[in-house]
C-alpha cells in the first residue's frame, strides 16, 4: 500500500510535472504550429455559446482559487475567518463548479452529436473532457461531503504540495485524506500530464500581452539604419526581427 | 513626417467581364486544401447582390470595421476588452454558411454503378463531414443575379436608397449590374492586426502587406470578426486563420500577384505609394465626410524633394522610391483622382482602389431607316431587316450620367461613404476622356462640345491621353511596378547569403499538421 501511494502521491506529479514542461516546451519550441484553441465555433456557433461561456468561467475563477490557495494560504484564511465570508467563497465557488459541469457537458453533447464537430475532433478531446468531468464531479462531491475546503485546502494541503515543489515530499497529509479528495489530487496530476499531448495546450498561451501592446503592429525584415555598412566587419550575431 | 511604402493596387471596375479567372488563379496556388476549401482570398462579386459572405457589408450583423465615438476609433466587434471577454465564444463570428459549405459530387458513382434500370446519379457531398447534403449555397451563388429578391435585393447598400428609388432600379427595363472584385486590402489601419489577442498578425514595414503569422495564430478568431471585408478567413481544419497574402512570394522575385497576372480583363493595377505613417490615426478618426479625402492627403507626391529626402531617411531604397514616381496607382488616385476606396466608413484606410464603372445608361429604341446599312453587308452572311437603332445618346453632355440606371447614390454607398458629388465627378472625367478620344478617332463629335467636357472635369488633351493609355493600351510593365525586394540585403542581416540561396518563398520545414 506503501508503494502504491508513493507511487501517486510522489512519483506521479514528478512524472507529471517533468513531462509536463518537457513536452510543453518542446512543442512551443518546436511544433509552434500545432499549438491553437482549435476552436470549432466557425462550424457551429450557438451551442458552443451555452458550452464553452460557463465551463471557461467557471475554470477561470477556480483555477485562480485553487492557484491562491496554493501560492497564498494565508490570504484564504484571512478571508474565511468571517464565517459571512467563508460562506459567501464556498457558494461562489460551487457555483462556478456547477457552470463548469453543465457547460462542459453541453461541450460533449455538441462533440458528440454534431456531425461537423465529430469531425474536427480526436480521440484525445474525448479523453481530456473525460477527465476534467471526473475532476469536476470530484470536486462538487468534496465541496458538499467535506465542508470548508477553501480553508482546510490551505492549511492541510498546501503544505502537501508545497512539499513537491520544494523537493521534499510529505504525503502523510494525503494518505490520511477520504479517497475522494485522493482521487481529486491524483485527476489534477493526470490532467498536467496530458497538457502537452492535447489542446489544453491553448490555456498556456493565453493571449495577456494583449492587454498592454500597442493595437497596430509593423513588422520589418531588416533595420536599413543597423544594416552593416562596408566599414565594420561581420558577425555572425543574429538580430532580432525589430 | 514618417514615409513608408506600400503596396497600393487600382481595380478598374469598367473593364471587369467577371470571368473570375482571378479567382481562380488564387484558389489553385493558395486555397485548393483540406479546410481552406471554402476561402476565396480573391472573389468577384455581382453588385447590387449580397456578396461573399452573405451581407458582409452589414456591419450591424458583423461588426467589422472601427467606429468612432466620442471623437476617437475603437475597433466595433473587437479589441482589447470586448475581444478577451469574447475570447470564450466570440457572438459575432461568422459561421461556415454564412459563406457556404464546401462540398463536391459522387462522381465514382457515375462510373462504379452497376447496371440499372434508370441513370447513376453523382450526388452532392460535403468536404467537411463527407456525407450526402443538399446545395443550399456555394462559391459565386448569386452571380448575376441582379433584379433577385434574395440577393440583389438584399445588397446593404440599398438601405441608403429610398423605397421608390429601389423599385426603379430593379424596373425590368432598367436591370443592371456590375462586377467587384475583392482581395484583401491590405489596409493603412487594418482591424484585424489590432483585433489579434495573440499579435499574429502584422503589416510588413517594407510593402505594407498584411500577413497572418501561422506559428502565433491560436485560433481566437477576432481576426475574422473585425475585418469589415471579410478577408480573413478561419481555417476550421488546422485551426489557424488565413489571408490573402498578395502572393509576396511572387512580389520579391517581381512577378505580379497570381490574381492580377491571370485577369482577362487587365483591369488590375499593382504599384508603390508612399505615404506619412504619422497621419494614419488622425485620418482614421476623421468625419465620415472627409474620410476618403484625408485618406488621399496622407498619400505623398513621390516626386516632392522633401518626401524623397524623408523616404531615404527611412531607408526606403532608391528602387522603391522610383516605382512609386512610376505607380500605375498613384497615377489613378492622386494624380486623375480617378479611384476610390471601398468602403472608407470602415476607417481601415483601405489600399485597394476602384475605379467606379460607368453604368450603363438608359437607351431608347429610335425608329431609322437602316437600309444603307443593310446594303453594305455582306448578302449572305448578314441580313439587317429591322429598322430601329439601341440610341444611347443624350442631348445634354453629361445626361448620361444623370440618366444612369442606378441612382448615384447606390455607387456612393459602395466607393464615397455617401458623397454622390466625388463618384459623379470621376464618372464625368470618365466619360470625358471616352468624348476626347472619339473626337479624335471618330471625329463626329463637335470640337466645342469636346473643349467643354475637358474644361468641366479640369482635363487637359495630354492628361486624357495618358488615362486613355494606361486604361487600354497599357503593357504588363505599365500596369505592374514591382521594385526589387533587396532580399539580399534582409537576409545579410539575419543568415549567410550563400545558405538563403534559391530558398525564395515560404513554408515550413515539417508538415502543417493540425494539433492534438
Amino acid at each position: 500500500m506503501n508503494i502504491f501511494n508513493t507511487f501517486l502521491f510522489v512519483i506521479l506529479p514528478y512524472l507529471a510535472l517533468a513531462i509536463f514542461f518537457i513536452g510543453t516546451i518542446y512543442r512551443y519550441r518546436n511544433v509552434k504550429f500545432q499549438i491553437s484553441s482549435l476552436s470549432s465555433g466557425f462550424l457551429e456557433g450557438k451551442k458552443l455559446f451555452w458550452g464553452s461561456v460557463p465551463f471557461h468561467w467557471g475554470l477561470v475563477f477556480l483555477f485562480f482559487g485553487h492557484l491562491i490557495a496554493f501560492l497564498i494560504p494565508q490570504s484564504v484564511l484571512i478571508w474565511n475567518s468571517h464565517p459571512v465570508r467563508l460562506l459567501v467563497l464556498e457558494v461562489a465557488s460551487f457555483a462556478f463548479g456547477l457552470s463548469m459541469l453543465v457547460g462542459l457537458a453541453n461541450l460533449i453533447y455538441r462533440r458528440s452529436t454534431n456531425d461537423r464537430i465529430r469531425v474536427v475532433s480526436t480521440w484525445m478531446d474525448y479523453v481530456v473532457e473525460g477527465l476534467l468531468v471526473i475532476q469536476i464531479i470530484l470536486g462538487l462531491w468534496i465541496a458538499l461531503e467535506y465542508r470548508w475546503g477553501s480553508s482546510w485546502f490551505a492549511s492541510s494541503l498546501t503544505p502537501y504540495l508545497w512539499s513537491i515543489f520544494l523537493l521534499e515530499p510529505r504525503m502523510d497529509v494525503v494518505v490520511a485524506m477520504p479517497l475522494v479528495i485522493q482521487l481529486h489530487i491524483i485527476g489534477a496530476y493526470l490532467i498536467v500530464l496530458a497538457f502537452p499531448f492535447s489542446r489544453l495546450m491553448h490555456a498556456l498561451v493565453a493571449p495577456l500581452d494583449y492587454i498592454w501592446r500597442p493595437y497596430q503592429r509593423v513588422i520589418w525584415n531588416w533595420n536599413k539604419g543597423k544594416v552593416r555598412s562596408t566599414a565594420t566587419k561581420w558577425t555572425i550575431h543574429r538580430p532580432r526581427n525589430n | 513626417m514618417d514615409v513608408r511604402s506600400q503596396m497600393s493596387m487600382v481595380f478598374h471596375l469598367d473593364k471587369c467581364i467577371g470571368c473570375h479567372t482571378c479567382s481562380i488563379a488564387c484558389k489553385n496556388i493558395w486555397t485548393d486544401r483540406k479546410g481552406a476549401e471554402y476561402q476565396w482570398w480573391n472573389n468577384v462579386e455581382t453588385k447590387p447582390g449580397t456578396g461573399y459572405p452573405s451581407k458582409w457589408e452589414d456591419q450591424d450583423i458583423y461588426k467589422g470595421g472601427w467606429e468612432k465615438k466620442n471623437g476617437d476609433i475603437s475597433l466595433k466587434g473587437a479589441g482589447k476588452l470586448r475581444g478577451l471577454m469574447n475570447i470564450f465564444h466570440n457572438p459575432h463570428l461568422p459561421v461556415i454558411d454564412d459563406y457556404y459549405e464546401p462540398f463536391t459530387y459522387k462522381y465514382l458513382d457515375l462510373i462504379e454503378s452497376p447496371a440499372m434500370t434508370d441513370q447513376p446519379t453523382a450526388r452532392p457531398v460535403s468536404l467537411i463531414t463527407g456525407k450526402p447534403i443538399d446545395i443550399k449555397s456555394g462559391p459565386n451563388w448569386d452571380d448575376d443575379l441582379s433584379g433577385t429578391p434574395d440577393y440583389a435585393r438584399k445588397d446593404p447598400n440599398l438601405l441608403k436608397l429610398s423605397p421608390a428609388e429601389q423599385e426603379a432600379m430593379f424596373q425590368l427595363e432598367r436591370m443592371a449590374f456590375y462586377y467587384l472584385p475583392r482581395i484583401c486590402n491590405h489596409c493603412l489601419n487594418p482591424a484585424c492586426v489590432a483585433s489579434c489577442p495573440s499579435g499574429a498578425i502584422y503589416k510588413r514595414g517594407e510593402d505594407g502587406i498584411v500577413l497572418i503569422n501561422q506559428n502565433v495564430c491560436r485560433a481566437w478568431r477576432m481576426c475574422v470578426t473585425a475585418c469589415p471585408y471579410k478577408k480573413s478567413y478561419y481555417n476550421w481544419h488546422t485551426g489557424k486563420s488565413e489571408k490573402c497574402i498578395l502572393c509576396y512570394p511572387r512580389l520579391e522575385v517581381g512577378q505580379a500577384p497570381a490574381c492580377m497576372h491571370s485577369c482577362v480583363g487587365r483591369i488590375r493595377y499593382l504599384g508603390v505609394m508612399l505615404y506619412d505613417a504619422d497621419l494614419i490615426h488622425e485620418a482614421a478618426s476623421e468625419d465620415e465626410n472627409n474620410l476618403v479625402d484625408r485618406q488621399l492627403d496622407i498619400l505623398l507626391d513621390p516626386f516632392d524633394p522633401e518626401v524623397i529626402a524623408s523616404a531615404k531617411k527611412n531607408g526606403i531604397a532608391d528602387s522603391t522610391i522610383k516605382a512609386a514616381q512610376n505607380s500605375p496607382t498613384y497615377k489613378f488616385v492622386k494624380k486623375w483622382g480617378l479611384a476610390l476606396p471601398l468602403h472608407p466608413e470602415f476607417r481601415t484606410l483601405p489600399m485597394l482602389f476602384y475605379v467606379p464603372p460607368l453604368l450603363p445608361v438608359m437607351a431608347s429604341l429610335k425608329e431609322v431607316d437602316n437600309k444603307a446599312q443593310s446594303e453594305k453587308m455582306d448578302p449572305i452572311a448578314k441580313n439587317w431587316n429591322d429598322n430601329w437603332l439601341y440610341d444611347t445618346s443624350t442631348e445634354e453632355l453629361w445626361g448620361t450620367i444623370e440618366q444612369a440606371r442606378f441612382p448615384l447614390k447606390y455607387l456612393a454607398s459602395l466607393f464615397s461613404a455617401g458623397d454622390e458629388e466625388k463618384v459623379k465627378h470621376i464618372l464625368k472625367k470618365l466619360m470625358a476622356v471616352r468624348i476626347h478620344r472619339r473626337g479624335i478617332t471618330v471625329g463626329d463629335i463637335d470640337e466645342a462640345k469636346v473643349k467643354q467636357a475637358m474644361n468641366d472635369t479640369g482635363l487637359t488633351p495630354e492628361a486624357a491621353e495618358e488615362i486613355y493609355y494606361l486604361t487600354s493600351l497599357a503593357k504588363f510593365d505599365d500596369r505592374f511596378v514591382i521594385p526589387a525586394s533587396h532580399r539580399e540585403q534582409s537576409i545579410e542581416m539575419l543568415d549567410f547569403t550563400g545558405d538563403a540561396k534559391g530558398t525564395t518563398g515560404f513554408g515550413f520545414k515539417e508538415t502543417p499538421a493540425r494539433g492534438a
